[in-house]
């Protein structure tokens, strides 16, 4: 089992009508690093994760974790999972602590154990103090921190953040990457992050994938991207280089903005 | 920073079989009843303002209706023929309202969330079913209450109370996962809505919950039969004020209404998420 990719995507492929979302990606994530999923709105990164995650079907061999197949055990891979999806889907009727809690509970965590466990995660998080607040009164980045505590609290294997900071300010957006980072320190979980923030790849991504419809156009770490293009270039020029077209420029469709803005929406 | 939880070293877990399937959606519906009164403790007022319309029904319709004698109901008062009626009106509505919430849930991601943990499709539909009981036995509660309050004569025996819990809890169960179905077909909030609202009040109408069958033109008697809120309001009103009822007939075909509806509800919920 050992040496065996944190993560590990051969030929994935997924199709909606006749919008090709994902087509033909590899992929390898290493066991430990902060892997960095960049591309524009409509890339096709949700539909990769959502395929990982074993919400759409992959087919068998296309898709493992640590060595173990998607497409074959699903239980034992979401056991491995910590996953944060894109829109922000706390229960705003509920405390911090009641929806860390039922996290806990979904992933069989033992009773003996739990209350310990929860405290953790949120102190974390740095939500302790507010862990018995209801989630509606909490802000956006306050709700990203504690998605994190419930997506750490079964103590998985691989971290699988969508677009983690999208719709957050710039100090709540540090705020959620301070966590992250020290919580891969602490523990040494493989996080897997898919963002269209080209800065933040930069700084807190040990390797990336330029993603750009459906396919990964250039892999390695910020550095060998940006070097590899010239001496003084920025992400988006590497972007530029490797599909003709500009992160800022490109804007999504209909569906994809309109999903964005539920992202950067409150909780109700 | 207090000391994270470190993963196991490998994946540990198998996939489960039959048995461990059964296991895990008891204790997932454990769980999912508990967070529904985590949800009713921070938000009591619910159940208030969900009272307001059974109680409209009890005190305008049926102390009306029962002043007219227009509802032949034998020895038994029209007020008290009604009562378990409506109490099956609104554990109905609230179950309906809490499938149409799955579409919101997909949306928000909370459902997407929800899969991604060690929880059989089906587990995670029981749950949820039964999480709707849970809510329709908190509301039935204000209900009876009310029903008290308003002289209706209701059984002391707890053993036909824990028969009333049961019939609430299964009907509850068909009524949230049929919604949940009608979910996985239309996919989108706006429709599902509108179908919600088209057949509850029918359901509603099309059962013994106001009057009795035998007052039904033909036809009616019929979607009667296979109306399962006429089973419901059947072994309420035999177990709450001790009318004739099948009680065998009434258990035996909620509970197969609800393992039906929760086998199909759980078939069409990787379409929902794939929506
Ligand atoms: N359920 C669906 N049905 C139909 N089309 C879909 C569906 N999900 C995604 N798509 C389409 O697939 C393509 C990839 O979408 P995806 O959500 O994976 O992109 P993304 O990179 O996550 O974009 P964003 O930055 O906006 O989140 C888009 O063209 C999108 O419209
Ligand atoms: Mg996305």
């Amino acid at each position: 089992m050992t040496g065996d990719p944190a993560v590990r995507c051969t030929g994935l492929r997924q199709q909606f009508g006749d919008t090709v979302a994902v087509d033909g990606l590899d992929l390898e994530v290493r066991p430990g690093e902060v892997f960095g999923l960049l591309g524009p709105n409509g890339a096709g990164k949700t539909t990769t994760i959502r395929m990982i995650t074993t919400l759409l079907p992959a087919p068998p061999g296309a898709i493992e974790i640590f060595g173990v197949d998607v497409a074959r055990r699903r239980s034992a891979v979401r056991r491995m999972l910590g996953y944060v999806p894109q829109q922000l889907s706390a229960d705003g009727t509920l405390s911090g602590r009641e929806n860390v809690a039922l996290f806990a509970r979904l992933f069989d965590v033992p009773r003996r154990e739990r209350t310990a466990q929860v405290d953790a995660v949120l102190d974390a998080v740095d939500l302790l103090d507010v862990a018995d607040k209801q989630v509606k009164t909490y802000s956006g980045g306050m709700v990203r921190r504690l998605e994190l505590a419930q997506a750490l609290v079964s103590a998985p294997r691989v971290l699988v953040l969508d677009e983690p900071t999208v719709g957050l300010d710039p100090v709540a957006r540090d705020g959620v990457w301070e966590r992250i980072t020290a919580i891969r320190e602490a523990t040494g979980m493989t996080v897997l992050v898919t963002t269209h923030a080209m800065q933040e790849a930069d700084t807190e991504c040990d390797r990336i994938a330029l993603m750009h419809r459906g396919r990964i156009r250039a892999l390695g770490t910020p550095a060998e991207l940006r070097g590899a293009i010239g001496p003084d270039a920025t992400l988006d020029d590497v972007f530029r280089h490797h599909t003709g077209d500009t992160l800022a420029d490109r804007s999504g469709g209909l569906r994809d903005v309109r999903a964005a803005r539920r992202t950067a929406g409150r909780l109700g | 920073m207090s000391v994270l939880p470190v993963a196991p070293p490998a994946a540990s877990a198998e996939d489960p079989g039959p048995l461990g399937i059964l296991a895990t959606a008891v204790r997932r519906v454990a769980t999912m009843c508990l967070v529904e009164l985590q949800r009713l403790r921070h938000d009591r007022s619910e159940l208030i303002t969900r009272a307001v319309q059974p109680a409209l029904w009890l005190i305008v319709f049926g102390q009306v209706f029962t002043r007219i004698h227009a509802i032949p109901t034998g020895d038994t008062p029209y007020l008290d023929y009604l009562a378990p009626g409506i109490l099956a009106q609104s554990a109905l509505f609230i179950a309906i309202f809490y499938g149409i919430q799955i579409i919101w849930e997909r949306d928000a991601g909370v459902l997407s969330k929800l899969l991604v943990t060690p929880t059989p499709r089906i587990a995670l539909v029981t749950a949820k079913a039964f999480a709707a009981g849970v809510r329709a036995v908190a509301q039935a509660v204000v209900v009876l209450l009310l029903a008290l309050v308003l002289g209706v004569s209701l059984s002391a025996n707890p053993l036909q109370w824990l028969g009333v819990v049961a019939a609430l809890l299964l009907g509850s169960a068909f009524f949230c996962c049929l919604s949940i179905t009608i979910a996985g077909l239309v996919l989108s909030r706006d429709r599902l809505m509108g179908i919600g609202q088209a057949i509850t009040m029918p359901l509603f109408f099309a059962s013994n919950a106001l009057y009795p069958v035998e007052l039904m033109p033909g036809w009616l008697q019929v979607v009667n039969h296979v109306n399962p809120l006429s089973y419901e309001v059947e072994a309420l009103r035999g177990l709450l004020i001790g009318t004739p009822a099948r009680l065998w007939l009434d258990f035996g075909v909620l509970v197969l209404a609800a393992a039906a509806m929760i086998t199909i509800a759980s078939s069409l919920l990787p379409r929902l998420v794939r929506g």
